[in-house]
């Protein structure tokens, strides 16, 4: 089942085409890598499925319904959610704070149960406890929950920003370069995560420029290569496309 | 009627294009609002005063003097206010150029008093008429004079060395370190020709209005910053097409609503802000995700 | 006590209320505005008309509530697409705008203002109402709903991406702080009995960001340790020499550059929107001089 679809997406800036009319989907339950050499657009699509940019042409569907022009919050409540290329994590805040931002898309803030406890904020409270705590334990971050994100090692902070994205219980996660700046060992164990996630029933869409990695958890394999898509399939018939091979090698 | 009105126009307008590009240099270099410009005009107004009616000397002269001494103020402003704080978060520097715009306006309120000052006794009024319209030496004087400005600083970004490193930095700063140009004397240079034009603004104002005193930088401050917007800020060009719309929007403005005169500026930029927040010649800048 | 420091302790209070509104603007939002006096006036004058015309203090000072409010949103609504130093100008320019009509309409009196206000403010009043509003917005910021305008102020982006309406909490931290600047001058207003355009303009703005900066942008405490030391430093100065309180502007400008140089988080340490994570020491000179010490040892 598509649970994500953009058909004939456009991006320019300026004169240039940063995505070319490409046609993309995500079926329920895989894990999908996005490859490509720098400035495919790859980030840039990204940008476009979770509503920062608004596409020049070509529309995006989730769940068969029209969300093209939805605004990146309301892309976050249905949702979606992602991490960034360049970690943007709350710095200034607790490890445990910037999770409970990750919720926000499904408890809300409201005015009044701030500044006194209504039945709704009670039980949103509860709610949010219990996704906390079990965050904190998956991740292995219980034990650092007051410290501030930005005194985390880069290796946590990206696990951090996973943190953030999968408190809600999201039904696509998009991961933009999770694996950048990481030891061979932490990247196992991201690839580890990555499985166990999908396995939770969360479907995946990442960028990664770590072959082992791509090859080694994707269903699935869409190689943009100057804004357009030039292949898209099994991993191992990426690997033998011989326009993605003369893509990566020039 | 309508002819004269606009030689009023442009009059006022260059003068606001003068500050405006003290404002959009600054700008495009630094991404700062540098509010302490409009103080830095005042002072180019108290110079000019200072060196003709106490000194006595001539006018040229005392214009020249008025204009090194706000670039060596302006360059000092920023090595006190805005260089320490040049890896900090934009708004931290906003708030210590407030800080030296207030500093700098109270001092002069302190030193100077409240009241204001005829900048000469001889100040030359003749005008002539060409058909209907009336136009005053000192009009031709402040057009020819801001033009000739504009023309100079035109060059200098263009046709010299120091010139294309602003353009260099403005551009693209940390490539411009690595290809050898001093951040720091880029940064000075600017400073100093924005302050020289908007001291050159301030003394023609105060000539023009016979009249300087320690507030008369905040206005007309805020205008330059506003004519810098509206024309794009950061943009040369669109700083001088800025300065002269707001002239000319201030000037007739003010046929129809003469004491709401201050609020046509900020309407103007509060709509132009809505409307193409990059400004009439300005492109837009988008945030890098 | 002492009709004197009842003064002080009033404008002190009517001051905390200002600094408090702004706080959550600039130090939660992280927007920064240039035009909270003008709050601050529409406040003062809206509710010295009403009880003028009757109306019991309480219901006039609550409208001069709503009303100010109502110009945050109006205000806060356009202005929300600009960021940083051009939302400063657009409040700025607002502030100008508004006192440009409170100049020229016949109900506010022109430059003449208001005149003969009747009294209405006293110390249990100001006290109550400044504890009061500090204890429910404090209650806010430390709640959820504090972190996101805190996280606004961080990074809009990763805000969104996190399902925030970041517009919907800047709007609402501009309401309220509107408000509670409605309040103050209000406050103000029954105290003095005599208000003008002169009394909001962009230099009380200034006197109010000074508050801020100086507790502690972002920080729930701050408003109230800036308020205490701007309101209570002219009397101080005062004792001095009675010509030292000229100098008052003066000194709000080297306190705003001198922070934001040595100390952007203010005297109780905000939440670290106006600090640069890049930046290890505080001065350069300082820096120069541990780094000369470290190279002797070595």
């Amino acid at each position: 089942m598509r649970i994500l679809k953009g058909s004939k997406l456009t991006m320019k800036f300026g004169g240039l085409k940063a995505v070319n009319s490409v046609d993309f989907h995500l079926d329920n339950g895989e894990i999908l890598s996005l490859i490509g050499p720098n400035g495919a657009g790859k980030t840039t699509l990204f940008n476009l499925l979770t509503g920062i940019y608004t596409p020049t042409e070509g529309n995006i569907y989730m769940d068969e319904k029209d969300i093209t022009g939805s605004k990146p919050y309301s892309i976050a409540s249905m949702g979606i959610t992602r991490t960034f290329q360049n970690i943007r994590l709350f710095s200034d805040m607790s490890v445990e704070d910037n999770i409970m931002m990750g919720l926000h898309s499904r408890i809300g803030a409201p005015f009044l149960g701030s500044i006194i406890p209504t039945p709704s904020s009670i039980k949103a409270n509860r709610f949010a406890k219990e996704r906390l705590d079990w965050v904190l334990n998956y991740l292995g971050l219980y034990s650092l929950r007051k410290e501030k994100a930005k005194n985390l090692p880069y290796g946590l902070q990206r696990r951090l920003e996973i943190g953030r994205a999968i408190a809600p219980e999201p039904e696509v996660l998009l991961l933009d370069e999770p694996a950048a700046g990481m030891n061979p060992q932490e990247t196992n164990e991201l690839m580890g995560l990555i499985h166990d996630l999908r396995n939770k029933g969360i479907t995946i869409l990442l960028i990664e420029h770590d072959m082992k990695l791509v090859m080694g958890i994707s269903d699935r394999v869409m190689v943009l290569n100057y804004g357009e898509k030039i292949a898209d399939g099994k991993p191992e018939e990426v690997k033998q496309n011989p326009e993605v091979i003369k893509a990566y090698l020039g | 009627m309508f002819f004269d009105q606009l030689i009023n126009s442009l009059t006022l307008g260059s003068t606001y294009a003068l500050i405006a590009l003290g404002y959009t240099m600054v700008y495009g270099i630094l991404q700062l609002i540098n509010f302490a410009h409009g103080e830095i005009y005042m002072t180019g107004a108290f110079i000019g005063l200072i060196m003709v009616s106490y000194f006595h000397l001539p006018f040229y002269i005392a214009f020249i003097i008025a204009m090194a001494g706000s670039a060596a103020l302006g360059v000092c402003v920023e090595k006190i206010a805005y260089k320490p704080l040049r890896e900090s978060p934009r708004l931290t520097l906003l708030i210590s150029a407030i800080g030296m715009s207030i500093f700098l306006q109270n001092s002069a309120l302190i030193i100077a008093g409240p009241a204001a000052r005829p900048f000469s006794k001889n100040i030359d009024y003749s005008s002539f008429t060409i058909g209907s319209i009336h136009i005053s030496m000192l009009q031709i004087t402040i057009i020819a004079v801001s033009i000739l400005m504009m023309l100079g600083l035109h060059f200098l970004i263009m046709r010299t060395k120091i010139g294309k490193a602003m353009r260099a930095t403005s551009y693209d700063q940390s490539a411009a370190k690595l290809m050898g140009i001093d951040i720091d004397n880029v940064i000075s240079a600017t400073f100093a020709l924005g302050s020289a034009l908007g001291a050159a603004a301030g003394v023609l104002i105060g000539l023009y209005f016979n009249s300087v005193d320690p507030m008369m930088g905040a206005m007309p401050g805020l205008k330059g910053f506003i004519a810098a917007v509206v024309g794009g800020i950061g943009n040369i060009p669109g700083a001088v097409l800025g300065g002269l719309l707001l002239g000319g929007a201030e000037v007739f403005g003010t046929i129809y609503l003469s004491s709401y005169k201050d609020a046509i500026a900020f309407t103007l930029l509060i709509v132009i802000l809505l409307l193409k927040p990059s400004g009439l010649m300005g492109s837009t800048v988008r945030e890098k995700v | 006590m002492s009709g004197y420091y009842s003064q002080i302790i009033i404008i002190t209070g009517i001051n905390i209320l200002l600094a408090m509104g702004l706080n959550l603007i600039t130090g939660y939002t992280g927007q920064l505005s240039l035009g909270h006096a003008t709050f601050m006036g529409i406040g003062a004058y809206t509710s010295s008309l009403l009880t003028k015309a009757g109306l019991p203090f309480y219901i006039s000072l609550l409208a001069g509530v709503l009303i100010a409010s109502l110009f945050g949103l109006a205000i806060g609504m356009p202005t929300l697409r600009l960021r940083g130093d051009y939302l400063a100008i657009a409040t700025l320019g607002f502030g100008e705008i508004v006192r440009t009509f409170l100049n020229n309409l016949s109900i506010t009196g022109g430059p003449n203002g208001i005149r003969a206000i009747p009294l209405k403010t006293d110390l249990t009043t100001v006290i109550i109402l400044t504890a009061v509003c500090f204890y429910l917005l404090y209650r806010l910021q430390s709640s959820r709903l504090g972190k996101v305008m805190r996280a606004i102020g961080q990074d809009e982006i990763a805000s969104e991406a996190t399902g925030v309406n970041s517009s919907y909490y800047k709007i609402m931290a501009f309401v309220i702080g509107a408000g509670l600047a409605g309040m103050a001058g209000g406050l103000y207003a029954h105290y003095f009995r005599y208000i003008n355009p002169a009394n909001f303009t962009f230099n009380k703005s200034i006197e109010i960001l000074c508050m801020v900066v100086l507790g502690g942008l972002g920080n729930p405490f701050g408003p109230v340790v800036g308020g205490v030391i701007i309101s209570i430093l002219p009397e101080a100065l005062r004792n001095i020499s009675p010509v030292v309180s000229q100098y008052r502007m003066v000194l709000y400008g080297v306190i705003l550059i001198v922070m934001m140089i040595i100390r952007p988080q203010g005297i109780l340490g905000g939440n670290g929107l106006f600090i640069n994570a890049n930046r290890k020491g505080n001065f350069k000179i300082f820096r120069s001089v541990k780094g000369a010490v470290k190279n002797a040892d070595s």
